[in-house]
């Protein structure tokens, strides 16, 4: 075993773990904090396969702002172990893991199979998939007209905020 | 390392009603910024005055042709003109009516022209797109506009629950959309349909298989929230019940005219995996309109009948989508007509309806019990008369679109070999005549009890709703010839590669 390998399982172990402990916990806050350690791991992946401009975005846009803004959501209303959450149907709950264990089955065949084989043959992205030339190039040349519609998305976010707090007054 | 960047090839013309449509949000915003207080005429106006533009502008280049343009992310044929010029219509037939509305129920915020104009331009985003990412940013620009129009009126409890029912939801079903497409990404390295269909039409022994079959089957589970099939149907009746009913009456038609375009046209793409997506869908529609009629029958809220109603309708919608994913694998049905017919029969329809039940708001609130439309035939003869011609052409009376498009349905499910189909569809439309014509009693026969019928003015603005939609409606099926021809016409797709 490699020291990549053996990193990459290692950060592996950690990743299920924290994604685990965001579903488990009872308290929101601790929900919050796994996911943060997640967010962080995933980014040390991302930085272990060269991508650095993926990686630096997950930390900077997910770990920076997004559980920022959760962590206040949680702290500002108070939230405590929601009671409510508990589904007490059976039927719902075994539907729910029904449904719950397809998914992971029908991911995990995808991922374990490649896996196993990689001894012979390890998957490679294109040169420089990920990298921030890359990632600019394709923003600005093939992919304008998604770039432009997210930028409409925000204007109408922004114009959408500032409603909601207007009508206030 | 490549230096300097050539952006992809843009062809203006055919992005240019796209691009009026957005601008005209823009300028409306503008104004809003510079306007006197409490008067919205000049939004209105313009809002008005740059839908026509748009309009004209896309029947003008009609003939243009169909090119694959913007790095092939953007495709404008000849299905997605009609759907665009539709999800226009709709936004103007809203606008005209919206003013009168909001000052009854005292909620003059010059915001909501911009925004409605702009879910339309993430509608009509939807319906000429050809890639997957593409269509989420798209249904996202008019999900996100909707979820701030449904919880306008901050007074009222309802509409706020009915905001955040809605914002809740919808974000579920991004999710499940957003997952589906990760999955497919995953397993073939593209978002872009072409790419999808090539890939699915090589032989399915790979080991992605398993992957393909859950992307699918997810992205059409975020669908079906999006166009409300049951059993993803439960957030619809609070929220058109809860939202001011001009924003009901637009979510109603154009969010579904947005979300039914994209599906059919990423089913269009997906034949090769039509074995696996043709039972599920049937299923799901003998659900929606079985569940959705034998509900609306037991309902005593006008906006919560026709909120059921409307889901009754997307299955009967979704039975014209299965039947023309049918008939395109066997090569015997190169257009969706049936869908986009019933889609344009559907939203003027839709439309009309709600403008007229926007009448019993008077000072400030909404009232929508079913007899709270009593004696709306003394009041307002015209757009009571109107209510009539709606509430036929939804139950699929003959000499209106709805049963022309009804009988279109019918007879695509039946050369598909989809009798059961057929037979439910036609079973429902039976079923769903009795809680039609509970409307138009209340509307036309019943008098109102002790007090006073008490009615908002039908301004000029209703009025012309009322009449564009009744028009459409019979225009529908007395001319309709031109219309199917103009949806049967072959076409060619030309792909913008650059200079």
């Amino acid at each position: 075993m490699t020291l990549t390998t053996f990193a990459f399982l290692v950060m592996a172990v950690v990743l299920v773990l924290s994604a685990w402990g965001v579903v488990v916990a009872k308290s929101p806050v601790r929900s919050a904090l796994s996911l943060v350690v997640n967010f962080f791991v995933l980014a040390f992946l991302y930085f272990g396969m060269n991508y650095d401009l993926l990686g630096i975005s997950q930390i900077l846009v997910y770990t920076g702002l997004i559980m920022m803004l959760f962590l206040f959501c949680i702290l500002l209303l108070n939230l405590g172990a929601p009671d409510t959450l508990f589904e007490p149907s059976l039927i719902k709950r075994s539907l729910a893991w029904f449904v719950g264990g397809v998914l992971v089955l029908a991911v995990s065949s995808q991922v374990i199979g490649p896996m196993a084989t990689w001894s012979t043959s390890t998957p490679t992205a294109p040169e420089g998939f990920g990298q921030a030339a890359s990632v600019g190039q394709s923003l600005f040349t093939g992919w304008v007209y998604g770039f432009e519609i997210a930028s409409v998305l925000l204007l109408v976010g922004i114009v959408g905020s500032i409603l909601v707090a207007k009508r206030r007054d | 390392m490549q230096t300097g960047l050539t952006p992809a090839p843009i062809d203006w013309v055919l992005l240019m009603p796209l691009l009026i449509v957005f601008g005209t949000g823009v300028v409306g915003m503008c104004i809003e910024m510079l306007r006197p207080r409490s008067n919205n005429n000049a939004i209105v106006a313009t809002t008005l005055l740059g839908l026509a533009a748009a309009a004209a502008y896309l029947i003008g280049t009609w003939e243009y042709p169909t090119i694959h343009t913007f790095g092939e992310l953007f495709l404008s044929d000849r299905v997605a003109k009609i759907l665009q010029l539709l999800i226009i219509a709709i936004t103007f037939t809203t606008v005209l009516y919206s003013e009168g509305y909001l000052r009854e129920r005292r909620l003059p915020f010059g915001e909501y022209y911009p925004l409605l104009v702009w879910s339309a331009t993430g509608a009509m985003i939807m319906a000429t797109s050809t890639n997957l990412l593409i269509v989420f940013l798209g249904l996202e620009v008019l999900s996100i506009s909707l979820y701030i129009l449904a919880g306008l009126s901050n007074r009222e409890q309802q509409s706020q629950e009915a905001a955040l029912k809605y914002f809740l939801l919808g974000a579920f079903a991004s999710a499940f959309l957003l997952y589906g497409i990760s999955l497919l990404y995953g397993a073939t390295g593209t978002t872009q349909m072409e790419d999808l269909r090539a890939i699915w039409n090589t032989p399915l022994d790979k080991p992605t298989v398993g992957l393909l079959y859950a992307g699918l089957t997810l992205i059409l589970v975020g669908f079906a929230f999006k166009v409300a099939l049951v059993p993803f149907h439960m957030w619809t009746p609070d929220v058109y019940q809860g939202a001011p009913t001009s924003v009901t009456g637009f979510m109603a038609a154009a969010a579904k005219v947005g979300a039914f375009a994209a599906l059919v046209r990423f089913l269009d793409y997906a034949t090769p995996m039509s074995d696996a997506w043709v039972p599920m869908l049937s299923a799901l529609a003998i659900l929606t309109m079985t569940v959705g009629n034998l509900v609306a029958l037991v309902q005593k809220d006008v906006k919560r009948i026709l909120a059921y109603s409307s889901i009754a309708h997307a299955g009967y919608v979704l039975v014209a989508v299965v039947a023309y994913g049918v008939l395109s694998r066997e090569g015997s049905a190169a257009q969706p007509v049936s869908v986009v017919y019933y889609l344009i029969a559907y939203s003027f329809m839709t439309v009309g309806a709600f403008a007229v039940v926007s009448l019993a708001t008077r000072g400030g609130r909404e009232r929508t019990e079913l007899n709270d439309l009593n004696g709306l035939w003394e009041r307002a003869p015209l757009p009571a008369a109107m209510m009539i011609v709606f509430m036929a052409s939804l139950a699929g009376i003959p000499l209106t679109a709805g049963f022309l498009g009804k009988l279109l349905i019918f007879r695509d499910a039946l050369d598909a070999g989809l009798v059961v189909l057929a037979i439910a569809l036609a079973v429902n439309s039976v079923i769903s005549a009795y809680y039609y014509l509970r409307i138009v009693l209340a509307t036309v026969v019943q008098k109102p009890a002790l007090h006073a019928p008490r009615f908002a003015n039908p301004n000029a603005g209703l009025v012309a709703t009322c009449l564009v939609c009744g028009l459409a409606i019979f225009a529908l099926f007395f001319a309709a010839q031109p219309v199917l021809r103009e949806l049967e016409a072959p076409q060619e797709v030309f792909v913008h590669r650059g200079p």
